[in-house]
């Protein structure tokens, strides 16, 4: 950290940054050595070198970049910073494809367990974590930090606050997806569905989280907008609600602070409560809420027509918050959970579908006086058949959460099928739709590289879709059946293995529409990856505009 | 001034909207979960349940790592089906010294909540190397492995420390004597027997996987299967005095 004899002088935030990271990979390194199990050295090693490369990455910038600072706004226009926002967006596609492909895998899994192959790193238990937190919070959190990085700036007119901050979050994030995703596979994990990397990985997330709220909500803090635009709001929840929900599902004590195993503070029924109060608003705010924010920034921005209803977009916003939050005990229905809990889960699911259908209603009808662009625009119609699938999920969940619907439905595929409805449906769609928008918008290019392969993944997805959940509702529903069902004689007709035994065919037509799916994300990448290498430049001005990265 | 420009106070100031957030995300949790850990009713009052021996908490943490969870459930439903084919419904007392809980929420293996006892040590360590022997039709990976890893000895008083320190109550008598304790329930002829069996009622000590020398995780997990939903003796629980 030489100084050097020019006016170029470190920032406070290179000084400290550069700091903490050579102490960080000091800590790491002695954490390493002392490890007492394998996993927790490996990931131990990794935090020391990412350390290291971070101190030779904020002083290389540092030698690189002019004395002066880069500038907030370049000839009166806002000089938004965009090379984070394009890391995340390419992270995004590639975890992506990773997350996909260990579902298929999966999938195939329960139709041919041979493929399992009984070593411990290749069996289901240890991948459908890995195949939940890459779809969810690798693939979906990558576009959720893109698109609200993007839409802030857009929509406060000032450049994203913080220098190496953002640089921070989207480098941090994608660090903690590496731990969490090689832990799974090592088997760490504190086996709560969704939550599943150890106290080290939560730790880190913590620290990276609260950062991006920061740069965040500094950035609103900032704006050139009286207003404080409908989309911000929604991300603002999701930040700030996902924060609340790790803190409060995740304290744990670790047996040593040299080794992965901790214990959860919570124990029986009471961490069962904890777990799905997160675990269900993980999916209203991660999943929905984040979401949501990109539907009311990029159709309405893709149709080239304001929000439908303004007041709508109010009661939405504060009915779907509040009401969320309740919902998680629809997850614990008939079980040692007290039924005034589960009373309260299953009725405030059932409220949930009003706000729920309000925004669908609000996405949908955005497209009024613009519904003929479906028919010549395959990335607005991918956005809007997301919406569609919105609608459908948030219908189906409300249904699924009355104890009666329930206790034929719950362990079953039904709850597979179901998520996926929501999952592939509406956050994949609309993030392929948000991405086919933002990538030729970061990279500069007048517009994608093919129009037609965007309809070719859109159809191919769709069939895939419509093969998976299909074949879900017969299995599940199926299985539910078997399970309950008497002979004349008063005996319970299947053994267990019996219905295993039928969910075999549909196990099949499952892993087809995954592969589908799959296929389809394949053609997305080919062509952001053709539209950012050589797709047609915008109109020189705005590369003039590019900040200096 | 109507509701609509009211709201602006939302719109134009992020601090108050993060405030209003955090209010309204704050009610519906602290509702649902702050009476759980108040409410007598919570927890049944059983006789019986116990904290996990350690070769039974070491076989639950092999069972948490694979994953065992995301296919089998330990939540037995008080419904027609789930009860015959399972055995007595679950309560809360059963769970109560799980820390995390594995109630699970998939199977497409069968419920385990009540496996315990159910089939042989024998069965079970077949079962686990190659589900296909037992069932041809078992969609379960196999666990061969599980019988070539020993448990780790020096690390057990820990474990059981950790679980002190979140809840569970385990007695200075029973820290004291883990590691001894791991040896003499995976070995039927080991002089501590006696002193394990008193200080974990109920507890079985036999040699597990049925091979010779220190214990296997194959060994803790058949242990920890074997004990599932064995603890409450259901002909002495008073269902009345229980009801919620």
């Amino acid at each position: 950290m030489s100084e050097s004899s020019t006016s170029k002088s470190m920032t406070h935030g290179e000084a400290g940054l550069t700091l903490v990271f050579s102490i960080s990979a000091l800590l790491c390194l002695f954490a390493a050595a002392k490890a007492l199990d394998m996993a927790f050295a490996f990931h131990a090693a990794l935090a020391s070198a990412a350390s290291l490369w971070a101190v030779f990455a904020i002083v290389n910038r540092y030698f690189d970049r002019p004395a002066s600072l880069t500038p907030q706004e370049i000839n009166g226009r806002p000089n938004y910073n965009l090379g984070p926002i394009k890391f995340s967006a390419a992270m995004s596609v590639i975890w992506g494809i990773a997350g996909f492909a260990v579902g298929l895998l999966i999938a195939a899994q329960l139709a041919w367990p041979a493929l399992n192959f009984d070593l411990p790193w290749t069996s289901f238990g240890r991948l459908r974590p890995l195949h939940t937190s890459a779809v969810i919070f690798a693939f979906g959190g990558n576009v959720l930090i893109a698109t609200s990085f993007y839409v802030v700036q857009k929509t406060c007119r000032t450049r994203l606050a913080g220098d190496l901050a953002p640089w921070f979050v989207v480098i941090g994030y994608n660090f903690f997806i590496l731990i969490a995703g090689t832990g799974y596979l090592l088997g760490v994990t504190q086996s709560k569905e969704y939550a599943e990397p150890e106290w080290y990985a939560d730790l880190w997330l913590t620290i990276v989280w609260v950062v991006y709220l920061l740069v965040f909500l500094v950035t609103i803090i900032k704006r050139k907008e009286p207003h404080i635009f409908v989309a911000n709001w929604f991300y603002l929840a999701f930040i700030v609600t996902i924060a609340v929900l790790h803190l409060g599902n995740n304290p744990a004590l670790p047996v040593s602070v040299f080794g992965s195993k901790s214990y959860i503070a919570w124990g029986g029924v009471q961490d069962a409560m904890f777990q799905w109060w997160y675990g269900h608003n993980a999916v209203g705010f991660f999943l929905t809420a984040g979401f949501l924010a990109i539907m009311y920034y990029f159709i309405p921005k893709r149709a080239e027509r304001p929000v439908y209803s303004y007041r709508l977009s109010i009661i939405h916003f504060w009915a779907i918050i509040f009401l969320y939050i309740w919902a998680g005990p629809h997850h614990l229905h008939y079980t040692a959970l007290p039924d005034w809990a589960q009373t309260l889960g299953m009725t405030f699911s059932i409220m949930l579908w009003m706000p729920s259908w309000g925004g669908m209603i609000n996405g949908l009808m955005t497209l009024s006086g613009a519904w003929d662009k479906l028919r010549t625009d395959p990335v607005l119609r991918m956005l809007v058949v997301s919406v569609a699938f919105y609608g459908m999920a948030t219908f189906e969940g409300p249904l699924m959460s009355i104890k009666v619907v329930n206790s034929l439905s719950h362990y079953t595929d039904w709850t597979i099928g179901h998520v996926h409805a929501g999952a592939l449906g509406w956050v994949g769609f609309v993030s392929f739709g948000a991405l086919y928008c933002l990538v030729p918008w970061l990279w500069d290019r007048k517009g994608l590289y093919s129009l037609k392969l965007v309809n070719w993944h859109f159809w191919i997805a769709t069939i895939g879709i419509v093969l998976y959940i299909s074949a879900m509702w017969v299995s599940g529903i199926l299985q539910g059946l078997m399970w309950r069902a008497y002979t004349s004689l008063g005996f319970l007709e299947y053994s267990f293995i019996e219905t295993v035994e039928a969910m075999h065919p549909f196990y099949i037509i499952r892993a087809a529409g995954g592969a589908l799916f799959l296929i389809g994300s394949l053609i997305m990448a080919y062509n952001l990856w053709m539209t950012a290498r050589v797709g047609e430049a915008e109109v020189q001005l705005r590369l003039a505009l590019q900040p200096a990265e | 001034m109507s509701f609509w420009t009211r709201h602006q106070i939302f719109e134009k100031n992020s601090i108050v909207l993060i405030a209003g957030i955090l209010v309204v995300i704050a009610i519906g949790g602290l509702v649902e979960i702050a009476p759980l850990f108040y409410l007598k009713s919570t927890i049944e009052k059983v006789d019986g349940v116990r904290p996990y021996t350690p070769l039974e908490l070491a076989g639950r943490n092999v069972y948490v790592r694979e994953g065992c969870y995301l296919c089998h459930s330990q939540m037995i439903r008080p419904l027609r089906d789930e009860v015959e084919r399972y055995g007595h419904y679950s309560l809360a007392a059963e769970s109560m010294y799980d820390h995390p809980f594995q109630w699970g929420s998939k199977r497409t293996g069968p419920d385990l909540a009540r496996v315990g006892g159910k089939y042989s040590d024998e069965w079970h360590v077949t079962h686990l190397a190659n589900p296909r022997a037992i069932a041809p039709q078992s969609v379960m990976p196999g666990y061969s492995f599980l019988s070539q890893t020993e448990v780790d000895e020096a690390g057990v008083a820990a474990h059981l420390r950790a679980n002190r320190a979140v809840g569970v109550p385990y007695s200075e008598d029973q820290v004291a004597n883990a590691v001894a304790d791991l040896k003499a329930q995976a070995d039927p002829d080991n002089a501590g027997v006696d002193a394990f069996t008193k200080r974990y009622p109920k507890a079985f000590a036999r040699n597990f996987d049925s091979k010779p020398g220190a214990p296997t995780e194959m060994d803790a997990l058949v242990a920890y299967l074997q004990m599932l939903g064995t603890l409450v003796d259901f002909k002495l629980y008073n269902e009345k005095a229980n009801l919620r």
